[in-house]
């Protein structure tokens, strides 16, 4: 890694502990359905479940086939069907619907239901509903937090965030402060807990209320600290394209529950290769928070390294390369696989991302950061959305505009509007209106009710004092307040600077030097203040919400903090993160509800699925 | 020995003592004669209905309950029918069994709590005789009727009435009857004359005790003991025949030589005792059989009842309260005369110490020689368990530790716990309390029982400092006990709400675990809902609130209660609920002023109910949502007319909503949908349910240019747009010439970059170039470097002093090759940089 860590950076907790934990329960649940069984499981419950107990594991108790939920009529000769899922009322209503197809054609099965991480009351009335819950039994598999790496820890929901964010639906609040829950159980409790946001304080309210309810553990404590952050805080950051390596292979390729999959174009062979991306593959863990133009000069230097590696074997004796066999060769070769594929996917990122487009992209994105030549921006953007070059980043552009600028002028927005809609179809009309309950995608208001207002106080008091007054509702009106934000926090770095993005200055790094992430820099503030005090105005600005709360178990503070983001984090914030632990000796550990990336961020909401008109 | 065991008899085999509990605190005029008189096992209450056979309306009897130190707890005249019998039920419950066959059930503070039936056919026939029994499953209750048939219930807090099948040849009714627990099961022992019958679910088997005298021509009484192991029977000659209660086994016969019948017979034994001993009871005369021919007399000064016990029988008198029991082995060892056994040596070498008399060390020495001091100490601790008197458990413990002393590793475990009983034991002895239970017995009941039955007297705080003397966990303990105190204290009805609110907040304010919904229920009940609802705002767990508030209709509050508690499930159970009492337009109203619960709802509808979400827009005048939940199902739908009919609504919503910009789009994508089937039909291209963008893609690329201008058109189309497209879709099909014409129509909006660029990309540097020329001036350079004129590049870069993008050409010029125009390049960026 280039930079050197601090030698007093405190040792990270074990966390395989709660792997083991979740794979205890997942088995005694599977044994209370005793007998051969076949297993339907959740799509996206596919890849975490593998982290935790693998077809080995399952086969051991006694499940015969493995399935995925797909909503379709199912073919399965056993008589006792297990399914694992997340508590959503579409899974649930297709398994009424199987229970009660069965009970038509006269066959007798027994029916288990897993949820997992909890079960809903919506779902049980699901089952009332549709006339089958005596038929079912239903169970819990309380698999709250998957390690997706020594410092990385997944609730693996992606929906938390639409559902919370986008939906209101609180339902995983709870979900969020049962895992905080689990972690202080088992790895001892906190001195102290901040958070911004609204749905950060409904988490700790229910964290709270857990910690009441059960009984106090005096355990040597492992974290000192918690920060909860709520997504909407900070939306800029997700939405800016990525450039550390870990954030373009994610932003490319995909990294799925800790794993990717590279095509052929980067094994140059025919087969695809899934890899395991963690602190294990060694090359990775090196290059992972690397701005993504060193990447490829340090892979360079390492080729070089192992050849000399392998060229120690000339001029071995016999014993000598017995030795060498024995012990390096095979380390050497592992080394070898990892590097050519990194380099590899590399080659494969540097043709996509040194076309014209993306450089173009980055550009605009950057002035749209810095509030610089917004005209050519729009321009841009415009461009990007007739030429149809890709459906998300334009809207990604679309997003940034609007948080940047607080909201689009009511004429751009109709105009951007319209076109993209004739670019890619109207369906997208859902996809507006969404981006725009998030707040992500606005038109500006500068209107109609203010107006009156102000025509109202008008008439009572001096021009100038209008005015003033105009400025006041203006600002009240604006929801996000990037700008301001930006200049108070000191996010973008002065341009004109040199960034040598090889030895970084400041976590603005993992965005080329162009921006300090929000979030990161929130958190950073907020750990060097201990509290919000000097930050009243920033967290107004955040649309409040903030807290800070003092354990009653002070202990000597371990300099672990935990930061958890509701509705997902980015692979960038987590190497700032990083980089931040590493200047100021101390770790970070991130507990998210998924990672996320624009691509997800925006995806989610994009309207689904158009059936294919019949002729 | 100074210390006389109390009225210790000795006998061949058998040793009993007898020992006064409690001198009666009731006032009776008449003692015992002509009640009906029922006393709880394990020293609960007794019950008494005076003039029970008094049928005349004007003089009711009356039922009175008294502790068994003889403590009135209640009085009341007796309002309902002929009582047959009284009983108690383990837990303390009074039943009285009714002439016609209900049972009425009252708490021991005589409160009643509920009644219950033993069938028609009880009732029609009446009843001849009952019995209230024991067994594992809870306490029962066996009827005879006036038909001569046995009705049984075994359980009475689950009541399932049992008819036993007929007794064949019984004429009259038997001389006497038994419920015997066998095999799981309730069956009734019955006797005919000298024919015995038992008498299960099925079947009536006659049966004959092994051993029985002949002489017998009948059996008068039976009874079968505490355990249900062991019956006694008693026949007219006077003999008492005792055996296992399956009547396969006889243990002893005696002969009482008295013919008449008498008024009672119990068992008196103590668990694990070899020797079988009954008491029976005749008028001013009390008889013990044992194993041997001998038996034991004492005489009765009044009338009394037996109440069998677990390790005794008690003997209530008008004035007095009697334990009789067998010696426990530990108090025989150490009281009998010249006991040489361990503990009684230790005894006395503690007498002697303390009066520090060197006798103390010979004792020891003694006991140790033998090395028995440990069991030595182990029988004092025991023999003080069995003492009822203070005293002499003072001096047995006292002993017990001293020989302690000189025991290493002696565990103090049972040494610590006997003293704590039996501090618990006096407590609960003491006359104004009066449960007189015996070690035994509370080692059986455990503490947990025996804190209920204190709560059920309402002694709460006694209950609760033995919970904290014996460290009973605060959730089974203190907190239980608050808890019952609280539950009694809100149906105190003469207090006002406030004052019963304030008053259990602060008794219960720092007690764990304490369910304030609990309390609440029991303010609801009692008819409190405004109590109810001060109670449950003490409730820390919102999931406790809900469920009472909802039952005590107070919806709105417990809608808002489970909005605050954050957790989903609650705000769904409410919700469902609500759904179901309220008339829609009221449960639409009430979800209105709640977005958190509304807001899951439509979650909830959107996959079960989607026309229920309808009408909830429609109820909130959401045109925008209704005209986006249209335009969702429209793409979901396949008919094409049925896709078009759903825009239209769509249309319709967007305009009420005053949303021109939607209206406006959705109906041009409907002109778009019909002018693409229009389309598809003529040409017989693929094009219904593609963006504007790719339906023009797709007809320019297969050379409808003409529909694709129309479009163009139609749609107001950007012309920045239509040209991307166009340029794209002709280089697409390398059509140069039609591009080059195109390019020349009139002036390009979007530039001529983009035309070099395309071209290159389609690898046609020879159109390229013809377009270089007609680039604006900022873009020279960038389209020369695309075509890959070096020269060029160079030239305008020069030209127009920019350093930057001399740079840029500079950066791509190889060293080798372009010697010359990097030279010229150099010179002309260091007079840019100067400049």
């Amino acid at each position: 890694m280039a930079h050197t860590e601090r030698r007093d950076a405190p040792g990270l907790p074990d966390f395989s502990l709660l792997k083991r934990l979740a794979r205890d329960q997942l088995i005694f649940l599977l044994e209370q359905l005793p007998g051969k069984k076949d297993l339907f499981i959740d799509a996206d419950l596919m890849s975490p479940l593998d982290r935790i107990a693998n077809v080995t594991i399952l086969k051991q108790h006694e499940v015969d086939k493995l399935y995925k939920v797909e909503l379709k009529p199912i073919v399965s000769s056993s008589d006792q069907l297990c399914f694992l899922i997340r508590p959503r009322i579409q899974t649930v209503k297709w398994i009424s619907d199987l229970v009660n197809s069965d009970k038509v054609a006269g066959r007798f099965r027994r029916y288990k239901i897993i949820f997992t991480p909890q079960k809903f009351y919506a779902c049980e009335t699901v089952l009332e509903e549709q006339g089958v819950y005596g038929d079912v039994t239903t169970d819990e598999w309380n698999f709250y937090i998957l390690p997706l790496d020594d410092d990385i820890l997944s609730l693996e929901l992606p929906e938390f965030f639409r559902d919370n964010f986008l939906e209101g639906d609180q339902r995983w609040v709870t979900t969020a402060g049962s895992a905080l829950h689990l972690l202080q159980s088992v790895y001892g409790s906190f001195s102290k807990v901040y958070g911004i946001g609204r749905c950060a304080k409904m988490v700790y309210e229910s964290w709270r209320e857990l910690m009441e309810e059960g009984e106090q553990r005096t355990r040597q404590p492992e974290f000192a600290k918690v920060f909860l952050i709520d997504r909407d805080v900070d939306f800029v950051t997700p939405l800016c394209s990525q450039v550390v390596y870990e954030g373009l292979v994610d932003d490319i390729f995909r990294i799925k529950c800790g794993s990717v999959e590279f095509g052929p174009d980067v094994t140059s062979s025919d087969k695809s290769i899934k890899v395991m991306l963690n602190s294990q593959d060694k090359v990775f863990d090196e290059i992972r928070n690397e701005h993504f133009s060193n990447v490829f000069g340090f892979l360079s230097q390492k080729a070089k390294n192992l050849q000399t590696a392998y060229d120690k074997r000339r001029g071995m004796d016999i014993q000598q390369m017995k030795a060498f066999v024995a012990d390096e060769l095979k380390g050497l070769k592992q080394e070898h696989r990892l590097l050519s594929l990194h380099i590899g996917a590399s080659e494969s990122m540097m043709k996509k991302k040194t076309k014209q487009d993306f450089q173009e992209l980055l550009k605009t994105e950057h002035s749209l950061l810095e509030g610089f030549e917004i005209r050519e921006c729009i321009t841009h953007i415009e461009e990007h959305i007739n030429r149809q070059v890709s459906m998300i980043d334009s809207l990604r552009l679309l997003c940034l505009l609007s948080i940047t600028e607080n909201g689009l002028l009511s004429k751009d927005y109709k105009s951007l509007k319209a076109q993209y809609l004739q670019s890619y179809g109207i369906e997208h009309l859902l996809t507006f209106a969404n981006l725009r309950q998030l707040g992500l995608l606005e038109e500006q208001q500068a209107g109609e009710t203010l107006t009156v207002m102000e025509s109202k106080v008008g008439k009572l008091v001096t021009d100038k004092t209008v005015g003033k007054l105009t400025d006041a509702f203006s600002s009240l009106a604006k929801k996000s307040n990037f700008r301001a934000l930006s200049k108070r926090l000191a996010l973008v770095p002065k341009s004109g600077e040199e960034y040598d993005l090889r030895v970084p200055r400041d976590m603005a790094y993992v965005f080329s030097g162009a921006y300090i992430p929000l979030s990161c820099k929130l958190i950073e503030q907020v750990m060097e203040r201990d509290g919000w005090t000097g930050l009243e105005e920033v967290a107004r600005m955040l649309n409040g919400q903030e807290f800070a709360v003092t354990a009653r178990n002070k202990t000597d503070a371990q300099r672990i903090v935990l930061v958890m983001f509701l509705g997902g984090c980015t692979y960038s914030e987590i190497s700032a993160l990083q980089f931040l632990g590493k200047e100021r000796g101390c770790r970070f550990i991130v507990v998210t509800t998924a990672i996320t990336n624009s691509a997800r961020l925006l995806e989610i909401r994009a309207a689904r699925n158009v059936a294919a008109i019949d002729k | 020995m100074s210390l006389k065991p109390l009225d210790v008899h000795f006998k061949v085999h058998l040793d009993l003592k007898k020992i006064e509990l409690y001198e009666m605190g009731w006032n009776l005029k008449d003692g015992l004669r002509e009640c009906l008189v029922a006393a709880a096992p394990y020293g609960g209450p007794i019950s008494l209905l005076k003039g029970h056979n008094r049928r005349s309306p004007s003089a009711r009897p009356q039922l009175e309950i008294y502790s068994s130190s003889g403590l009135p707890l209640a009085s009341f005249p007796w309002k309902s029918g002929v009582v047959k019998q009284l009983g108690w039920t383990v837990s303390d419950d009074l039943l009285c069994v009714q002439e016609d066959g209900t049972v009425l059930v009252y708490d021991l503070l005589g409160g009643f709590k509920r009644h219950f039936s033993m069938g028609n056919e009880v009732s029609q026939s009446q009843v001849l005789e009952t019995k209230i029994f024991h067994s594992p499953y809870g306490t029962g209750v066996a009827i005879l009727t006036g038909a001569l048939r046995f009705t049984l219930a075994t359980n009475i807090d689950d009541i399932k009435l049992r008819r036993l099948p007929e007794v064949p040849g019984l004429q009259g009714a038997p001389s006497c009857w038994a419920v015997l627990t066998q095999d799981r099961q309730s069956k009734v022992l019955l006797a005919n004359g000298s024919h015995l019958f038992i008498l299960d679910n099925t079947a009536c088997t006659p049966v004959t005790p092994p051993g029985l005298s002949p002489q017998a021509s009948s059996i008068v009484h039976m009874c079968d003991s505490f355990s249900y192991k062991y019956l006694a029977l008693l026949t007219d000659s006077g003999h008492v025949w005792m055996g296992t209660s399956n009547l396969k086994e006889k243990l002893s016969e005696v002969d009482t030589k008295i013919k008449t019948p008498p008024k009672q017979m119990a068992w008196c034994r103590r668990p694990k005792s070899q020797q079988p001993s009954a008491v029976v009871m005749w008028d001013g005369l009390l008889i013990v059989v044992g194993e041997c021919k001998e038996t034991i007399q004492y005489h009765l000064d009044d009338d009394s009842i037996l109440v069998p016990e677990l390790d005794g029988v008690r003997i209530i008198s008008g004035t007095h309260h009697e334990l009789l029991q067998e010696v426990p082995g530990a108090c025989e060892e150490i009281f009998k005369i010249a006991s040489m056994a361990p503990g009684a040596l230790l005894l006395e070498a503690h007498k002697e110490y303390e009066k520090e008399s060197q006798k103390a060390d010979e004792y020891l020495r003694e006991i140790k020689e033998q090395s028995l001091l440990s069991e030595a100490v182990r029988q004092c601790v025991e023999a003080a368990g069995h003492e009822h008197e203070p005293e002499t458990q003072k001096t047995l413990l006292r002993a017990a530790s001293f020989g302690k002393c000189f025991l290493s590793n002696f565990p103090p475990e049972q040494f610590v716990s006997m003293c704590r009983d039996l501090r618990v034991l006096n407590a609960v002895r003491d006359y104004t309390v009066g449960i007189p239970l015996t070690h035994t017995q509370f080692k059986q009941m455990t503490v947990q029982v025996l804190i209920d039955r204190l709560v059920y007297r309402k002694l709460y705080p006694l209950a609760i400092e033995i919970c904290r003397y014996l460290k009973t966990p605060e959730y089974q303990g203190v907190s239980r006990v608050l808890k019952h105190w609280a539950c009694y204290k809100v149906q105190q009805k003469e207090e006002s709400d406030e004052v019963i609110a304030k008053a259990v907040s602060v008794k219960l304010a720092d007690a764990a675990g304490i369910s304030y919904s609990e309390i609440a229920t029991k303010a609801y009940e009692s008819g409190r809902t405004e109590l109810a609802i001060k109670l449950l705002e003490f409730e820390p767990r919102s999931g406790e609130q809900v469920p009472l508030l909802l039952k005590i209709k107070k919806s709105p509050l417990a809608l808002s209660k489970a909005i605050e508690s954050g957790d989903t499930d609650l705000v769904y159970t409410v919700v469902m609920y609500l759904k179901n009492e309220l008339n829609r337009g009221d449960f639409f109203m009430m979800l209105r002023n709640q977005p958190v619960a509304l807001s899951l709802y439509k979650q909830f509808c959107k996959h079960q109910e989607q026309d229920t979400l309808k009408d909830l827009f429609n109820q909130d005048d959401d045109h925008e949502e209704l005209g986006n939940l249209y335009v969702k199902a429209s793409y979901k739908e396949q008919r094409l007319e049925a896709r078009i009919a759903l825009l239209q609504s769509a249309v319709d919503e967007y305009y009420k909503a005053k949303n021109e910009f939607s209206a406006k789009t959705t109906e041009d994508e409907m002109r778009l949908l019909r002018f693409q089937r229009e389309l598809e039909e003529k040409k017989g291209e693929l094009l219904v349910g593609f963006s504007l963008h790719d339906t023009m893609t797709t007809l320019l690329s297969v050379g409808l240019h003409k529909q694709a201008e129309q479009l163009y058109k139609d749609f107001r189309v950007p012309d920045k747009r239509f040209w991307w497209l166009k340029l794209k879709s002709l280089a697409e099909k390398e059509d140069w010439e039609e591009l080059e014409k195109f390019g020349k129509s009139k002036k390009s909006p979007i530039g001529y970059l983009p035309f070099v660029e395309v071209c290159i990309k389609h690898h046609n540097k020879y159109e390229a170039k013809k377009y270089v020329s007609k680039v604006t001036p900022e873009q020279k350079v960038k389209a020369h470097l695309a075509v890959g004129d070096m020269e060029g590049a160079a030239e305008a870069a020069i030209e127009r002093r920019n350093e930057s993008e001399i740079s840029t050409v500079l950066s791509r010029c190889s060293a080798t090759t372009d010697h010359l125009l990097m030279e010229r390049l150099n010179r002309a960026k260091a007079t840019a940089v100067k400049k």
